[in-house]
């Protein structure tokens, strides 16, 4: 049955980070833009003993809880929903500091769709740790974003029993929490065999104090100053044979493709546009906030030809938002229920990416020169906004995978 | 819980529809527009599907629950078939739902049954006026009390079927509320004007009427001496209109991508190069986004949710949006043929422009 009521643990998630937002974000938003690389170390002990509360990472083995605890059951499976729902208000929160949450995020993400169930008690068990810890994704190459599959000249080398990496990346957020101020991990992608292409890539945990592993550099950028952007450089890096992510068998051969990439993006992507629409959303409402302070009544229900200009700028948002939204909740719902979602996810970045940006970029220029104004957020969230049509696959990255799904065409066939 | 899936019941009215849409409505939707026409048999088989009686509980005469979910589902697939064809086939839902929505439990009782049990027979509302910018909740036509009768003043347009209508639900201004009148067509003062000519949904057959001290009985008001309340019924009809927007697109969507994947232009099909490709991913993806907001405003309407009348309203305007916006390009894919009566693409771009006012002729 076509349903849109929320259901008690997702209920639960969203008071509790709505909580947390107002009053351990908001109130040092402005400090921690204005420290850049600044470890928010107060959110951060904060948000890992809530999450100990929670029962540890926020990614975790959906079906391994359920066996823990069969009275769980009473539930349908709302995993990925509940995350996308915290994702959104923790950004609406403050973005740069959602990207600093200890509990697990893109590097847990790819550990909990391409592990076995042996990797994802070894490597998400540390967010049930004594100490907070960071996780992070290492993909983009200094020649190579979206290309990086094919283009990759990070390799691993099997020597022994271990893999020995090589290479050079960059943008890793939160890749110096992980590897420097945490017993973090990061999760490499890199090739077994160079001749293979794209389908010679896999994930790699490389943990906290591997020796061959560094970060030389974190990045200064427009937006989400919170959160670091780490270059990684992996020099004769020595892993255990165990940390290439999947089963070794298949792992060795080198045909199977790209898929474990994939994988992750099908559940990451929805989340990344959860948290853009978190932005979007705190941007709206502050718009609305200002208005009603100014007086200023927005009327619902009637044609375009008689609204005001802010009457018709504000429902196009509020229709932007909310629609944006649900392809995000569709999306993790088939991720809950373990349908293919590899479509939705990307509909669900694209629309996430273009709406965060409209609006806060509409919001500011709305709302003149204290849109402006460093005296309030709104300036902020407009910079905070554009990474998420950047980041996890650009727009035009997305649009292409939308397009080749709907079309049925291989990359061959449209690039 | 948040789920996206129909129920078994919904899925199978759904199927039902889609056969009818794609068998019977989509085919005759050229001819029907450029003969300004549906044969009566179309419209017939349409309404045997039970659209309207599904959502009509037992007491009166039906045999489901009111639920707009259901509605919106079906609605989609008559605007992917034809709307004009779905205006048509639907058209004494505008009539029943509101009723259904507002009447008192006595016309509940005595109204919808003849309309529901018989054949489809043109029992239709007259909603919307000639002003450019028409508001529901300020209607121009005015209905006074005057001792035992409301007396009617005003004009209307868009009444589909107007010449040979069983019965029309007139809405008007009561003292500044929108309320609804059972009227015959016979009434005296009641006059049908000519038959409309319309930039789109040709096939229907649209009238201008106007009342002039027309006077029907304190019984006709829907909802009685209290009245009802209009919002849901906006919000019914706003769904409805918006679906039928989602359909509609999904067609002009589904025809431009397979014709971009036939078409070749500088050695491999249009559909291979990212200017088309881009165009269609975002088409897809705006009428996914929009089907949802419909879906969950049909949903808060369902279950009595304080914001259900805005959530209608918001679908509507995204719905209005997204159906010139794919319509257009899907014109724009086809190029010149585009422009060509003998493709289909024309027609739904000059029906997804009418979106906007197709509330009032429609509901769920």
């Amino acid at each position: 049955m076509i349903s849109f009521e929320l259901v008690k643990p997702i209920v639960n998630v969203r008071n509790m980070t709505q909580m947390v937002a107002e009053n351990m974000m908001r109130p040092v938003s402005r400090y921690y833009d204005d420290h850049e690389h600044e470890i928010p170390w107060d959110y951060i002990n904060f948000m890992h003993d809530a999450s100990q509360q929670m029962g540890g990472a926020f990614v975790t083995d959906e079906e391994e809880k359920k066996e823990e605890k069969p009275e769980k059951k009473k539930y349908p499976p709302v995993g990925y929903q509940r995350l996308a729902h915290m994702a959104e208000m923790l950004s609406w929160g403050d973005t740069g500091l959602y990207l600093c949450s200890p509990v697990g995020l893109l590097g847990a993400a790819a550990v909990s769709a391409t592990g076995t169930p042996e990797q994802k008690k070894r490597f998400l068990s540390r967010f049930s740790g004594e100490k907070p810890v960071f996780d992070g994704m290492a993909m983009t190459e200094p020649h190579a974003g979206s290309e990086m599959p094919s283009q990759t000249r990070t390799t691993a080398v099997l020597d022994g029993d271990e893999w020995v990496l090589n290479g050079e990346k960059i943008f890793v957020t939160a890749g110096h929490k992980s590897l420097i101020d945490s017993d973090g991990f990061i999760v490499v992608w890199a090739t077994i065999d160079p001749e293979a292409g794209r389908a010679g890539v896999r994930p790699f945990v490389v943990e906290a104090g591997t020796p061959g592993c560094t970060v030389p550099n974190v990045e200064h950028k427009l937006g989400i100053r919170a959160s670091d952007t780490a270059t990684v450089l992996l020099q004769d890096c020595r892993i255990p044979f165990g940390n290439i992510l999947g089963s070794p068998e298949i792992e060795k051969k080198t045909k199977k493709g790209f898929k474990g990439a994939m994988a992750t993006f099908d559940a990451s992507r929805p989340l990344v546009a959860a948290s853009a629409l978190g932005i979007a959303r705190a941007a709206l409402d502050f718009l609305k906030e200002i208005l009603k302070e100014e007086g200023i009544t927005l009327r619902s229900g009637l044609p375009r030809s008689r609204m005001t200009n802010l009457e018709r700028e504000v429902i196009d948002m509020e229709v932007m938002l909310r629609s944006a939204w649900l392809l995000v909740l569709k999306a993790c719902w088939m991720m809950d229920n373990k349908k293919p979602n590899n479509l939705e996810a990307s509909m669900s970045k694209v629309r996430a990416g273009d709406v965060v940006v409209k609006i806060t970029q509409r919001a500011v220029e709305l709302l003149g020169t204290i849109g402006y104004s460093k005296e309030h957020l709104l300036e902020k969230w407009f910079r905070d906004a554009k990474i998420n049509d950047l980041y996890e696959g650009t727009g035009q990255i997305n649009r292409l995978i939308v397009a080749r799904r709907i079309l049925d065409y291989t990359r061959h066939e449209l690039s | 819980m948040s789920s996206f899936e129909p129920t078994e019941e919904q899925a199978m009215l759904v199927d039902a529809v889609k056969r009818y849409s794609s068998n019977d409505l989509r085919p005759a939707a050229h001819d029907a527009d450029e003969e300004r026409e549906f044969a009566f048999d179309l419209l017939e088989k349409g309404w045997e599907l039970g659209i309207l009686q599904a959502s009509i509980p037992e007491e009166y005469g039906g045999f489901g629950d009111h639920s707009a979910v259901t509605g919106v589902l079906a609605a989609e697939e008559l605007g992917w078939g034809d709307i004009a064809g779905g205006l048509a086939v639907m058209a004494p839902a505008a009539y029943v739902i509101p009723i259904l929505l507002g009447g008192t439990e006595e016309q509940k009782k005595n109204l919808i049954l003849p309309v529901i049990e018989a054949e489809w027979k043109p029992y239709v509302a007259a909603f919307n006026e000639p002003q450019f910018d028409f508001y529901a909740g300020e209607m121009s036509t005015t209905a006074q009390l005057e001792g035992e009768n409301y007396v009617l003043n005003g004009e209307k347009v868009r009444v589909p079927f107007a010449d040979k209508a069983e019965s029309i639900l007139v809405f008007a201004n009561l003292d500044g509320k929108t309320q609804a009148f059972i009227v015959s067509p016979d009434a005296e003062g009641l006059q049908v004007g000519e038959r409309e000519a319309l930039l789109g949904i040709q096939a229907l057959p649209t009238y201008s009427v106007r009342f002039e001290n027309v006077t029907v009985p304190f019984e006709a008001r829907l909802g009685g001496e209290e009245g009802f309340d209009p919002e849901l019924v906006f919000a019914s009809s706003n769904v409805a209109a918006a679906a039928l927007g989602v359909g509609l697109s999904r067609g002009a969507y589904e025809y431009a991508r397979d014709y971009a994947k036939e078409r070749e232009a500088f050695g491999g099909p249009i559909a291979q190069k990212q200017s088309i490709a881009f165009m269609l991913a975002e088409m897809a993806i705006e009428i996914e986004a929009i089907r949802l907001l419909v879906w969950e405003a049909a949903w808060k309407l369902d279950e009595g949710k304080e914001d259900a009348s805005h959530a209608a309203y918001v679908a509507l305007t995204g719905a209005s949006d997204m159906a010139m916006m794919v319509t257009d390009r899907a014109v724009q894919i086809l190029g010149g043929y585009g422009y060509i009566r003998e493709y289909p693409v024309e027609l739904w771009m000059r029906n997804g422009r009418g979106i906007p006012t197709f509330p009032g002729l429609v509901s769920v």
